[in-house]
């Protein structure tokens, strides 16, 4: 078996990435004419530090027992997700104008085993940390080091499934193999987070016996630092919470809950696919 | 804020204008949401009544709980989902908070975007097993309406009662069937067509489509009784049984897989009283990503299908 392969690129090389699955992102979900672009583009630097450069992963194995697992635990973020696994060459960026349509691989909500690199079916909020126990456990119980990395939204966090894997995570010690990173853009699917329901994701982990580890979600070298602290050995789980903003890098998107599960129309695409092109500010 | 009669308009609009109708009427209404309100429209009534609405964030289970309190303390609480989370996430909750009190607890589910057409969402957000679940919890009725009209008058006649109930609601807009004279009543099924050969019994947005099958099925000289049965749970065992014997052969259609729903309830009535051969249209898989219009015709929930079930059925009449 050969070592496990990690990209290790630069953060400029990292950013390039980050624009192209940006723009992949917009014009999914403007072709399906629906999906989810808000939640989506929040957690474009968390993903794209991941894949590349702390994901054990091998695209061209993407059964490989030893990998890492990625859980996507808000399974709405499919064009973030999809994205992803083409540019990572898990399959053909041409699949990706599929998406949502009768007879693609790429369904609206992650459908394990329907395309290479989807590790669970989502869709259902709350369910990833369960699911990354199951598999902590097995690994552990096989004698391989693969972990397994939950990326969560905020909103998320109001369903009690979450807490009750949260402090199972330390009761069981898998916090050397179980991640959490927690999507903290504020927004969910009917307003802002603090007037739906208030959460304290960063208090709430530590509550629950987790180090947590805080970063500007948006600053590539932060979320890139961010994860590789949360790769070194520590005596508690770790739980990044990344402070992103909702629809980031599209200006009307940004902040905005309208575009939590709403497709740009062709003039907003066209702004959308400029705008990221210059990249953040 | 008095409700519209629109040509054409999905079940889900008319939950917000059943919840002003009770309320208007003088029924203590609490309506909770789990960070959906804008698709079952909840936030609609929320917009009128903030005392009387709240939302719990994505929390189907503590909805559950909060609602069967509130119950327990004399009010007609209303809660509303997706059909595919309500009951799918909060099912014991249902069971034991809900339908386990003597006589069950006065909660209301709403589980809105019934079914295959939520669309593009694919699998996880389409239920087919909503009224099985449903329909298993003893002191539930269960409903699902064809139009807004039958839908804004599910939600008055199911509030009006003290005993639980679920009613399914849709997202698509269909076409109206029924007027403001309109009469809905919980466990009374509604003839659409008089017919002598078979019965197609149907109920939701394959009320439509067996409409259109019995035209179909007139062309050829078939004679098709269309009956809408809205409530599945109590189940109305006399318009079956008056099927059976006048018709000899029946047809069941619904947006659900064919075990637990409309179709069992019918079978079990004619297995019961007057066995007559039966055919099935329903939704035996889970779905996928699509159109939700496409989705019709990819799981065959058509004309064309619900016509054939017809001609199956009544060739294994004796
Ligand atoms: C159990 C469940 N209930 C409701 C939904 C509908 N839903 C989809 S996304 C969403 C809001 C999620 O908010 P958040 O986790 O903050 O996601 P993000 O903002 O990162 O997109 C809701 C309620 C669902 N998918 N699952």
């Amino acid at each position: 078996m050969s070592s496990p392969t990690i990209a290790s690129v630069s953060v400029d090389e990292l950013r390039d990435i980050a624009k192209r699955v940006r723009a992949h992102i917009v014009r999914m979900v403007a072709a399906a004419q629906s999906g989810h672009p808000g939640g989506s583009l929040s957690a474009v630097e968390l993903g794209v530090s991941l894949f590349w450069n702390h994901l054990r992963c091998d695209p061209s194995r993407p059964d490989w027992p030893d990998r890492d697992r990625f859980l996507l635990s808000k399974g709405h973020a499919t064009p973030f997700y999809y994205s992803l696994l083409a540019e990572r060459g898990y399959f053909s960026t041409d699949l990706l104008s599929g998406f949502r349509t009768l007879g693609s691989p790429l369904q609206g909500h992650a459908s394990m085993n329907a395309a290479p690199g989807i590790e669970m079916s989502g869709g259902s909020l709350g369910q990833g940390l369960s699911f990354a126990i199951g598999q902590a456990k097995a690994a552990r119980m096989d004698g391989r080091d693969s972990r397994c990395w939950v990326l969560l939204g905020d909103g998320e966090l109001n369903e009690g499934q979450v807490w009750e894997a949260a402090m199972a995570v330390p009761h069981f010690g898998l916090g050397d193999r179980i991640i959490a990173m927690v999507d903290r853009n504020g927004i969910q699917n009917d307003g802002f987070a603090d007037t739906i329901m208030r959460t304290h994701p960063a208090d709430m982990f530590r509550g629950f016996g987790w180090q947590v580890i805080e970063c500007d979600g948006h600053d590539m070298a932060a979320v890139d630092q961010a994860l590789s602290e949360a790769e070194r050995p520590h005596e508690k789980p770790r739980c990044v919470v990344a402070y992103t903003i909702k629809g980031r890098g599209v200006s009307y998107m940004e902040n905005n809950p309208s575009f939590h599960g709403k497709a740009p129309n062709a003039d907003q695409l066209a702004t959308a696919i400029a705008e990221i092109e210059l990249g953040l500010k | 804020m008095s409700a519209p009669t629109p040509t054409s308009a999905a079940t889900r609009e008319a939950y917000p204008f059943g919840l002003l109708d009770l309320v208007e009427a003088g029924v203590d209404v609490v309506a909770i949401d789990a960070d959906l309100s804008v698709s079952t429209m909840g936030y609609q009534f929320g917009e009128k009544h903030p005392d009387r609405w709240m939302t719990v964030g994505v929390a189907e289970a503590n909805m559950v709980g909060i609602a069967a309190g509130l119950a327990a303390a004399g009010k007609t609480a209303f809660i509303a989902s997706f059909a595919a989370f309500l009951p799918g996430r909060c099912f014991d909750q249902l069971r034991t908070s809900v339908a386990q009190p003597k006589g069950g607890l006065n909660v209301k589910c709403v589980g809105s975007h019934g079914g295959i057409t939520v669309g593009e969402d694919g699998m996880s957000a389409q239920a087919v097993e909503d009224l099985s679940l449903m329909t298993s919890l003893i002191p539930f009725d269960v409903i699902v309406p064809a139009d807004f009209e039958e839908a804004r008058q599910a939600i008055v006649a199911v509030g009006k009662t003290t005993r639980p109930a679920y009613v399914r609601t849709g997202r698509p807009k269909v076409p109206a069937i029924y007027g403001r004279d309109y009469r809905f009543e919980i466990g009374r099924s509604n003839k659409l067509r008089e017919g002598s050969d078979v019965t197609l019994i149907a109920c939701g947005i394959l009320v439509e489509a067996a409409v259109k099958a019995a035209d179909f099925l007139a062309n050829e000289g078939i004679s098709a009784r269309v009956v809408n049965m809205a409530t599945i749970k109590p189940i109305d065992r006399e318009a079956v049984i008056a099927a059976a014997r006048e018709t000899g052969a029946i047809v069941t259609a619904e947006e659900h897989q064919t075990t637990g729903g409309l179709g069992s309830a019918v079978a079990r009535v004619l297995a019961e009283t007057i066995p007559a051969p039966m055919s099935f249209v329903g939704v035996d898989r889970y779905g996928t990503s699509g159109k939700w219009d496409e989705l019709l015709g990819y799981f065959e929930l058509t004309p064309a299908r619900v016509a054939q079930a017809a001609r199956d059925a009544i060739a294994r009449k004796r």
